[in-house]
């Protein structure tokens, strides 16, 4: 690791602050993922702000609206532990109980959450290109070992995925991420906070300069009946996904009144597709159906040479995320695929 | 309060100082002289000689570091000791009291639940904050929430079923 200086923040303004005296100046929060990188010598600071001590309100807000607001600094543990999402919100809960480990999410933050980097080995590997982390040097995923790598929305530039599990839920429940920066206040939906990689694969989302995430939106709708989390890995705990998906369903009877579909370890950013999730709307929550959802949303997927098993896993998960999502009693701690035998 | 000045890293250049770090490390005040990218866990290691907490990966991949935080399961390799100036650390040291071993320490004894025992002070202070947390009731719970601290002895099977012999006095094991 080298050598930098580090400050304490004790509120949101003196973080920017700190931010805006030295560009090369990063927020540490739970420290996760950027103290590792910092160690790999990926990530570089002059400058570490720790904002683990900056005054906010209480930890998870009902809103007079009807949202959820959630602090960006609450760890991932007490925001999957939390009583009202527990109950509102179980979606995000397990898909938050699915990442990591139980130490990382007491230690992660929501907002660092939203800001992981992608674990691409090539990413992690200062010996190789990489135009993640060097614009411009080259991509050695394309023609090398690419089995985690994305089949949606890549770029020849950059095959990554995003690794966040919880970052899949909030996608399927329409959070919005509220952000403070030097120019004020400002609200992101969730679709719109991470980028695809396209030309600019070094920028993983649209905050710009020293803005900062200090809070997460979820909207009034929890889906909290009919909803399912499924992380499939290559072991069973501890590990990120190949294919992960959240799926929600409110349901009026045995038609799907509205679905929402969100796709993680397959692309730059949890993948949705509109279309697919309005094909189901007032249709049965039968599996042709959901196998008819699963064809849009994976359509137009590319495969690289070790990773087209991700097309059709990711097709099957979702039909089976559909049957978990009438089933919410079978889901299994580390949201695990569950046996439908006793069905 | 005991002070201690250990030079971690001898290259660091001279303007960035050393910070002096407070916290209170097994129920003891403690203040140490860190630079800023030192680790908890290498403070830990180096400057207060607590060795129990074991340097495996240093990237937060095998738990073997793991130790309480404000009553909380953390991994000392993935924090910087500046940061938790003014916090309450337990590492393996500290989990006995005087002579009486933690009733996780007996059972891990019990049940044969290491063999290296590389791994074994991350997965009793795992143990700790995981029963603390309350939110594991079945085996497969304490399998998934022990997740993150790797035994490659392969001694899994006991561990969790020190766990069991020990959590709720035993009765779900």
């Amino acid at each position: 690791m080298h050598n930098f200086f580090y400050t304490r923040a004790n509120s949101i303004e003196e973080a920017i602050d700190g931010i805006r005296v030295d560009s090369a100046a990063k927020y540490v929060a739970g420290g996760t993922n950027l103290i590792d990188l910092l160690k790999y010598n990926i990530e570089r600071a002059d400058v570490l702000v720790d904002v683990n001590h900056v005054e906010v309100f209480p930890d998870a807000e009902q809103m007079a609206d009807g949202c959820l607001r959630l602090s960006a600094f609450m760890t991932n543990a007490d925001t999957a532990y939390h009583p009202l999402v527990e109950k509102k919100y179980p979606l995000l809960s397990e898909a938050i109980l699915a990442g990591a480990s139980a130490q990382i999410r007491n230690m992660a933050t929501n907002g660092g959450n939203l800001l992981q980097r992608t674990r691409c080995y090539y990413f992690y590997d200062p010996a190789m290109p990489c135009n993640k982390r060097e614009p411009g040097s080259g991509c050695p995923a394309l023609n090398g070992y690419n089995r985690m790598m994305a089949i949606l929305g890549t770029s020849s530039e950059c095959i990554a995925v995003f690794p966040s599990d919880m970052c899949v839920a909030l996608a399927a429940l329409g959070a919005v991420v509220e952000v403070e920066g030097p120019s004020g206040q400002r609200h992101i939906p969730f679709s719109e906070f991470h980028r695809l990689p396209g030309r600019t694969p070094h920028l993983d989302n649209n905050l710009e300069a020293g803005e900062i995430i200090t809070a997460i939106c979820l909207p009034p709708e929890g889906f909290s009946r009919n909803y399912a989390y499924l992380k499939l890995r290559d072991r069973n705990s501890y590990a990120f996904a190949l294919v992960s998906v959240a799926l929600a369903l409110e349901m009026d009877g045995e038609c799907i009144r509205e679905a929402r579909i969100a796709l993680g370890g397959v692309a730059h950013k949890p993948w949705r597709v509109p279309d697919a999730e309005d094909f189901l709307q007032g249709r049965e929550a039968t599996p042709g159906n959901f196998a008819a959802a699963a064809d849009l949303i994976l359509q137009g997927a590319q495969a690289f040479e070790h990773n087209g098993f991700k097309i059709e896993l990711a097709k099957k998960a979702i039909v089976r995320a559909g049957k978990m999502a009438l089933h919410p009693e079978t889901h299994l701690p580390g949201a695990q695929p569950p046996s439908f035998e006793n069905l | 309060m005991e002070t201690i000045n250990p030079e971690i890293r001898l290259s660091a250049p001279e303007h960035i100082a050393p910070s002096t770090v407070t916290f209170t490390v097994n129920r003891i005040q403690t203040s140490v002289q860190v630079l800023p990218w030192v680790s908890l866990l290498d403070a830990l290691r180096d400057a207060l000689d607590l060795t129990g907490v074991k340097k495996g990966c240093d990237h937060g991949q095998c738990g073997a570091c793991t130790v309480l935080c404000d009553g909380k399961r953390i991994l000392s390799c993935l924090t910087l000791a500046v940061m938790k100036s003014g916090s309450e650390i337990t590492t393996i040291e500290g989990v006995a009291e005087s002579d009486q071993l933690h009733p996780l320490q007996q059972a891990f004894i019990d049940h044969d639940a290491f063999q290296c025992g590389y791994c074994t002070p991350g997965q009793i202070c795992s143990a700790i904050g995981m029963m603390q947390e309350g939110k594991a009731r079945t085996r497969a719970e304490v399998k998934e929430l022990m997740s993150g601290n790797l035994c490659r002895c392969g001694a899994n099977t006991n561990i969790i079923d020190a766990i069991m012999a020990v959590k709720d006095g035993g009765t779900n094991a």
